[in-house]
């Protein structure tokens, strides 16, 4: 199996999430991660919708995916020819005697801390996964409360932006 | 300016606009203002039993028809008793546009009376399907769907309007221009994989011409018979290509598959090549998929990019409209010859043709001198000729049909292939006839199917629409009986139907206003066939009574290879005395 990433501009229309998200459980793919959001475009959406495939499969489900109407263009991601980014959102339990340890760890990784409480703070991150991995393992010992994380956001690199690269 | 007209009326003017004549139908209550500016409409209405008819119907009348169908019914359980026949539509690409009333938007999510959230269970089994709440969206939603509908891969689209869409006021503007960004069907082939198709069917020595339907629905038969003119390659014609290829035809080895004939399955096996036009290598063709076709190269061409390579890996792949790619492909092919660049297949079609004579079709009489399903059908198809429709439910019936019949011409089958439903056959015979009044219409069904959806016969009744409705009675759902008797030791487990008994289907003709016949001895086979055939202002049923432990052969069995195709139960046809 391999991971790939895939870029999908679509039609920001009601049931277009619920379109795609079906479409992968039904030809039989789990989706690892999924990001949602409005573009430069108006009524545009894009998704960054990261699975865990074989390519010839992969290929057969975004034919499928080129199907639907509202899904307007397909590419996928190579992790490095593009920029991958995911935020991470982690309440980690800090004390008087751990907090100076877990704000060093936080430096580190070119995190920033964005609440404060007497008991724990809430760490914010953005990276590649590995990143925020890493990161999650370092804090672990101090006790991780709660913790979120956006799916993977990517764009290619280079000049070109996705209405200009090849559809898959 | 004030708005001028509701959305009822909208939809309705809609519905003219997009050039329909008859829809199919139940009023409820959600898509009940939409029933009274239907009143006024040129737009014929047929008011079906039950909402799987006015689906069924829609599909019949599209098959027969080519044009899209048209059904129209309630929210709730009105729209989810749709569901089975937009499936149906879905797997065997219909082009299909399904109306269904939704509660008031103020409503939506709130397990409101009779609602259901049909956009999101028909997802999966619509090509595509819109919930409509501001009734200035209804006439683009409605030419949107009949565009995607009709073009491309044709399916069936679903447009739900709720309620206060239809009844609050708008102004009609019917969109001249149709521009959906993200659905563009290619149509025209690309040249150089046309040139690199005609190089492989020049060079091949053991090519077959692998027909699916969508010969039929690009309305290609034509183009195919002088494509199969030029290559002189043996002709197979899948279960929903039946009559894309005439059968008397003398390259035709029939239809391939589980229940295919050994010449057809056989040169499939056999080829090096096979032109693959509108087929998606199903399962039931294919057999066990990894031992299909061993040797053969693949040209794989069809209008839906998805379907190349997702069962079966191919050589050349051509994306377009049938008519276009055979169009093009042929002159390309001709070209190939005249440059002197042509293979002698004359060998191979002497194979095939011998394999063709070796192993006919056949049935054997039942000893007991009762009836044989098998000549029964053949008779309706000899007796009616190549003009009918036949329209078959699912099961044996269906394919003995599919075997016995002699089909000449496109949309004289219709059937559900590929979703396979039970009671498919009389509501869509009703609206084959409605969409081809001049034509015979036989629904050739089983006493299992007909117990499904027969309530339409009113509907036929009352409408003048008279179709004929053969059931071939074996008093089993008898399919499942064939593969208890040859896979689970003979055991028949809920199977047996008892329908010789109960019910007496005669009667039940009689009491929904349709003449009953009966026939349970050979020698009137072919006079209560005429008899039928007589009667044009009534909806016809004739009760065969059949024999039971008739089964369907040849036959591949679930899950095993082509190559081990059974003629007949434990006879395997003798390739030693056959020259490969």
């Amino acid at each position: 199996m391999t991971r790939h990433t895939l870029s999908v501009l679509v039609e920001n229309s009601p049931g277009v999430l619920a379109r795609v998200a079906s479409l992968f459980s039904r030809r039989g793919f789990n989706i690892e991660s999924l990001a949602v959001g409005p573009t430069e475009i108006a009524h545009t959406s894009r998704m960054t919708i990261v699975v865990n495939v074989e390519d010839s499969p992969l290929e057969q489900v975004t034919k499928q995916l080129n199907k639907l109407i509202n899904v307007l263009k397909i590419v996928e991601l190579d992790s490095e020819a593009s920029v991958q980014r995911e935020l991470l959102l982690v309440k980690v339990h800090t004390d008087s005697e751990t907090r100076s340890q877990v704000l060093e760890i936080v430096q580190l990784f070119r995190a920033r801390v964005v609440d404060v409480a007497v008991d724990a703070i809430i760490v914010e991150a953005t990276g590649t996964a590995e990143k925020i991995e890493a990161l999650l393992t370092a804090l672990a010992p101090f006790g991780v409360k709660e913790l979120v994380q956006s799916g993977l956001v990517a764009l290619a690199r280079g000049g070109r932006a996705i209405d200009e690269q090849t559809n898959l | 300016m004030s708005k001028s007209i509701t959305g009822a009326t909208s939809l309705v003017r809609s519905l003219e606009h997009a050039g329909v004549d008859v829809m199919f139908g139940i009023p409820g209550g959600a898509i009940l203002p939409a029933y009274d500016p239907i009143f006024d409409s040129s737009i014929r209405h047929i008011l079906v039993r039950h909402e799987q008819g006015a689906g069924h119907a829609a599909t019949g009348y599209a098959q027969a028809t080519g044009r899209v169908g048209v059904c129209i019914v309630t929210s709730g359980p009105g729209a989810t008793n749709l569901v089975t026949p937009l499936a149906d539509a879905h797997m065997d690409s219909v082009p299909m546009v399904a109306i269904t009333g939704q509660v008031a938007s103020a409503f939506i999510g709130t397990d409101a009376f009779q609602e259901a959230d049909i956009r999101g269970i028909t997802m999966p089994v619509t090509k595509h399907n819109y919930l409509i709440t501001d009734p200035d969206e209804i006439p683009r939603a409605i030419a949107e769907a009949f565009h995607i509908a009709a073009t491309g891969r044709p399916g069936p689209v679903l447009v739900d309007i709720s309620k206060d869409a239809l009844q609050k006021m708008t102004d009609f503007h019917w969109p001249t221009q149709i521009d959906l960004a993200g659905y563009k069907p290619v149509t025209r082939p690309n040249a150089e994989q046309i040139n690199q198709a005609a190089r492989l069917i020049a060079e091949a020595k053991r090519p077959v011409l692998y027909v699916g339907g969508g010969v039929i629905k690009a309305n290609a038969a034509a183009a195919l018979l002088k494509l199969a003119a030029v290559t002189g390659a043996p002709v197979v014609t899948t279960l929903m290509a039946r009559g894309a290829f005439p059968d008397s035809h003398a390259q035709h080895l029939g239809m391939p598959g589980m229940h295919g004939t050994v010449a057809a399955v056989t040169a499939l096996q056999k080829a090096d090549l096979l032109i693959t036009l509108g087929a998606r290598f199903d399962d039931r063709v294919t057999g066990k998929l990894s031992t299909f076709a061993p040797g053969a190269k693949i040209i794989h061409a069809d209008i839906d990019p998805a379907e190349i390579g997702k069962n079966r890996q191919v050589d050349v792949a051509i994306i377009g409209d049938l008519l276009e790619v055979i169009g093009e492909l042929t002159p390309a092919i001709e070209a190939e010859f005249k440059a002197g660049r042509q293979s002698d297949i004359t060998g191979w079609v002497k194979q095939c043709e011998s394999w063709k004579r070796t192993y006919p079709l056949g049935y054997d009489q039942p000893e007991d001198g009762s009836v044989s399903p098998q000549q029964v059908i053949q008779r309706i198809g000899q007796l009616v000729g190549p003009d009918g429709i036949f329209v078959a439910g699912v099961g044996q019936h269906q394919m003995w049909a599919s075997q016995y019949v002699s089909f000449e011409k496109p949309r004289s089958w219709l059937n559900s292939g590929g979703l396979g439903t039970m009671g498919y056959a009389v509501p869509a015979a009703m609206g084959a006839k409605v969409g081809r009044p001049e034509a015979a219409v036989w629904a050739i069904d089983g006493d299992g199917c007909f117990q499904m959806t027969n309530q339409e016969l009113v509907t036929c009744a009352l409408n003048q629409i008279p179709i004929k409705v053969a059931i071939i009675n074996n008093e089993s759902l008898g399919m499942v009986r064939q593969w208890q008797t040859l896979f689970y030791n003979s055991r028949y487990s809920n199977t047996d139907l008892h329908s010789k008994r109960i019910p007496d289907f005669a009667k039940l003709a009689d009491a929904m206003g349709c003449i009953g016949l009966r026939c349970e001895k050979r020698e009137d086979i072919d006079r209560t066939i005429e008899e039928a055939m007589a009667i044009n202002d009534q909806p016809v049923v004739i009760d065969f009574s059949v024999h039971r432990d008739a089964m369907v052969w040849p036959m591949v069995a679930a899950g095993t290879s082509n190559d081990d195709i059974m003629v007949a139960r434990e006879l395997a046809p003798d390739w030693d005395s056959q020259e490969l």
